[in-house]
């Protein structure tokens, strides 16, 4: 073996490296699918779309804009921790929309009508959350670990169960002079939260809202760099999380060494749950540009973070700190398709997105094949030398 | 309106709704039967729709007086063919590079909604895709004059609904009587015996997909033709009821027209329940809406022992480890 081939396997033997790499590629092989369609769509304008992806964006009004970037970027990570923390166990909880749906109905209650609680609405108004999309996610857990239906499906299914029951919830709740507490008939969307209800912008004497002046931003962001430290510690350094990730490995061998399976299976989605439900609870508490704050529509289409979440939790293959950078990655990239839509559309950036992940799904094979023919063209190129 | 308008009413409403999930439900079957998950389906129906539809705006544009029965049964075409080029995505993945099913669904998923409005916006600066929906069939000579069933599958229907029909009895006959079909569910059951008796697991597993996504974008072209007069981006879930049906339906062809059937009747109750005197007052759409998962839900349980999902669905086939 010379010294080519032992760097190459020593390279491809470094599985945190090789997944790095393929991640990049991935991300690389999405670009450029997306600068070929820019080029048919709009082939003036493709150029700039690219650089817009790339930051352009950044260079006017650059503090407020990155304020704008981490707000968003914060239920990309929530979610995607909250799908990674089910992978990691080695379930699909495709079903995060439903349980960020339900944490964010939940929130919205509290916030509206749990106003004597004062300094502390939005705390309560997030552990209500959790709460809700915890036991939103513990359906799909349960009916997996007592019934062995695949969660997955069950899912899917809890997901238009949650919509529905929130839809219906919101429609019918009236208050003590029968009025309808949260729905707003004459937008067709509930109403906001109460103002003082809204997520602080300062943490600890950081005033984010000093810092980025006229941006959306809320100590959301702080809260889920925090969350993946936590998924983080409690994933690999504690006797539950190591339980839960060798059920992920081979939940055979853990079961065979004594780990309850059963056990794990249901608390990873009640956990994943809770994630998912906190994301919803900072989107409908978060006050906004100048206390705009959010609302919900009433509409039968699922919403998109849980499948977003999904994008994150894929490209960042799980790692809690991987998903801090793939949400600031995916919000950058729509942060631009944001800026640049009078060019090109922005679901130029949707179809990048779907692209990466269909790369990097596919890319595990494609890691082993190259390495393979790496190897076998230098080691025929040494034959023909001799 | 009396006891009896209503009910036939709301049947008839009933077949409309049903017809996309069943050709898509069966789309899935055929996936499942080969041993491959489609969880694409949502995404190849928004697909298919977008495309026939798209067809269809057009063709409507440069002949005005063409005959609406040739442009849907072009339409149509249009549709399968979509459909199928969109799953090739995932045969790709799924067959020959043993990606994870799920998730290479999920990226066609993400993928497809974003694609077609893209070029929708980019084409016309919306994303809805309008057309003039003629393709009604107000009532079919002499059967429609039939009491009770031709008022139900008679009248107010298109050309879609008898091809569903068509569908059902084709595939419960290409599934259960066919050597194609035979080998279909053998490779979804047990490939590695299967190959062993020289069946190319591989092409098996392509074909399965396939007739998936060909299925799939017909449902979708079905799905806006039952509901509306345009296109607007997707297809509110009715991919994924699709698999619901699919497994209510337990991989059986007459078993999934009839869960379709049931699924069909609870949104045309969902969206006709104010009809029926006494519910007018609530706003009950959304547990009716809610009930055909919930019934999905508990026959996932109650059939959890006893279930004829197809044992190596999921599963992908390395001839390696044969």
């Amino acid at each position: 073996m010379n010294r080519f081939e032992q760097t190459l396997r020593k390279i491809l033997s470094n599985r945190a490296l090789v997944n790095l790499l393929a991640t990049l590629i991935a991300i690389i092989i999405g670009i450029s699918i997306g600068f070929v369609i820019m080029l048919i769509a709009r082939p003036q304008q493709a150029t700039s779309g690219i650089r817009f992806l790339f930051g352009s964006w950044l260079s006017t009004n650059t503090p407020t804009r990155i304020g704008n970037w981490l707000y968003y970027a914060t239920s990309l990570i929530v979610m995607g921790l909250a799908v990674a923390f089910a992978f990691k166990t080695g379930l699909f909880n495709i079903g995060a929309t439903g349980q960020y749906t339900v944490g964010l109905f939940a929130a919205l209650y509290v916030g509206i009508a749990w106003t004597g609680l004062g300094r502390f609405q939005w705390v309560v108004g997030l552990i209500m959350a959790s709460l809700a999309g915890g036991f939103w996610g513990f359906f799909p857990g349960f009916l997996k670990s007592r019934f062995k239906v695949h969660e997955v499906i069950s899912s899917i299914m809890f997901n238009y169960i949650g919509m529905y029951l929130v839809n219906f919830l919101i429609s019918n709740i009236k208050n003590a002079s029968g009025q309808l507490l949260l729905f707003d008939h004459s937008y067709g969307r509930t109403y906001k939260v109460a103002t003082s209800a809204f997520i602080p912008r300062s943490f600890f004497g950081i005033d984010l809202s000093s810092i980025f002046p006229g941006s959306e931003i809320d100590i959301g962001i702080i809260l889920a760099i925090l969350l993946s430290v936590l998924v983080y510690f409690v994933l690999y350094r504690t006797k539950f999380g190591f339980e839960l990730r060798a059920c992920g490995f081979n939940r055979h061998a853990a079961q065979y060494s004594g780990i309850n399976e059963n056990r794990s299976i249901t608390l990873a989605m009640i956990i994943s749950g809770a994630l998912a439900g906190f994301g919803g609870g900072l989107f409908i508490l978060a006050g906004r540009v100048s206390n705009v704050g959010n609302i919900y529509k009433i509409v039968d289409v699922l919403l998109p973070e849980g499948f977003q979440g999904i994008s994150v939790a894929l490209l960042a293959l799980s790692n809690p700190f991987g998903i801090v950078f793939a949400g600031l990655f995916i919000s950058f990239i729509q942060r631009g398709g944001f800026y640049m839509q009078t060019l090109i559309k922005n679901e130029i950036v949707d179809i990048i997105v779907a692209v990466i992940i269909y790369t990097s799904a596919i890319s595990l094979i494609f890691q082993t094949r190259i390495a393979n023919w790496l190897l076998k063209t230098r080691s025929e190129k040494k034959k023909r030398g001799k | 309106m009396g006891w009896f308008e209503i009910s036939m009413l709301i049947l008839n409403a009933m077949l409309l709704f049903s017809i996309p999930l069943l050709i898509t439900a069966l789309g899935g079957m055929f996936s499942e039967k080969s041993g491959v998950v489609n969880i694409s389906l949502e995404g190849i129906m928004v697909f298919g729709s977008f495309f026939s539809i798209l067809f269809i705006n057009i063709m409507q544009n440069q002949f005005p007086s063409i005959n609406p029965t040739l442009l849907i049964l072009m339409a149509m075409v249009v549709a399968i063919v979509s459909g199928v080029l969109l799953s090739t995505l995932l045969a790709f993945s799924a067959v020959n590079l043993k990606a994870n099913q799920v998730i290479g669904g999920t990226a066609i998923n993400l993928l497809a909604t974003p694609l077609v409005v893209f070029i929708a916006r980019t084409l016309n600066d919306v994303r809805t895709v309008q057309f003039s929906n003629n393709f009604t069939i107000s009532k079919v000579p002499l059967l429609g004059d039939i009491p009770i069933i031709g008022e139900i599958f008679f009248r107010n229907t298109t050309l879609l609904t008898y091809i569903g029909f068509f569908i059902v009895i084709l595939a419960s006959v290409v599934i259960t009587k066919t050597k194609f079909g035979l080998r279909l569910s053998s490779v979804g059951e047990h490939p590695g015996a299967a190959d062993s008796v020289g069946i190319n697991v591989y092409k098996m597993r392509w074909a399965g997909v396939m007739i998936s996504g060909g299925l799939a974008g017909l449902g979708g072209l079905a799905f806006v033709i039952a509901s509306s007069v345009s296109f607007d981006g997707n297809v509110i879930g009715y991919g994924f009821l699709a698999l619901a049906v699919m497994i209510f339906g337990q991989w059986k062809p007459w078993r999934i027209f009839m869960a379709a059937l049931f699924f069909g009747l609870m949104s045309a109750l969902a969206f006709k329940y104010s009809l029926i005197p006494g519910l007018e007052s609530f706003s009950l759409g959304y547990l009716f809406r809610m009930f055909p998962y919930v019934a999905t839900i508990i026959a996932l349980i109650l059939t959890s022992n006893k279930s004829r999902v197809p044992k190596a669905s999921g599963i992908p086939y390395d001839q390696g480890s044969r």
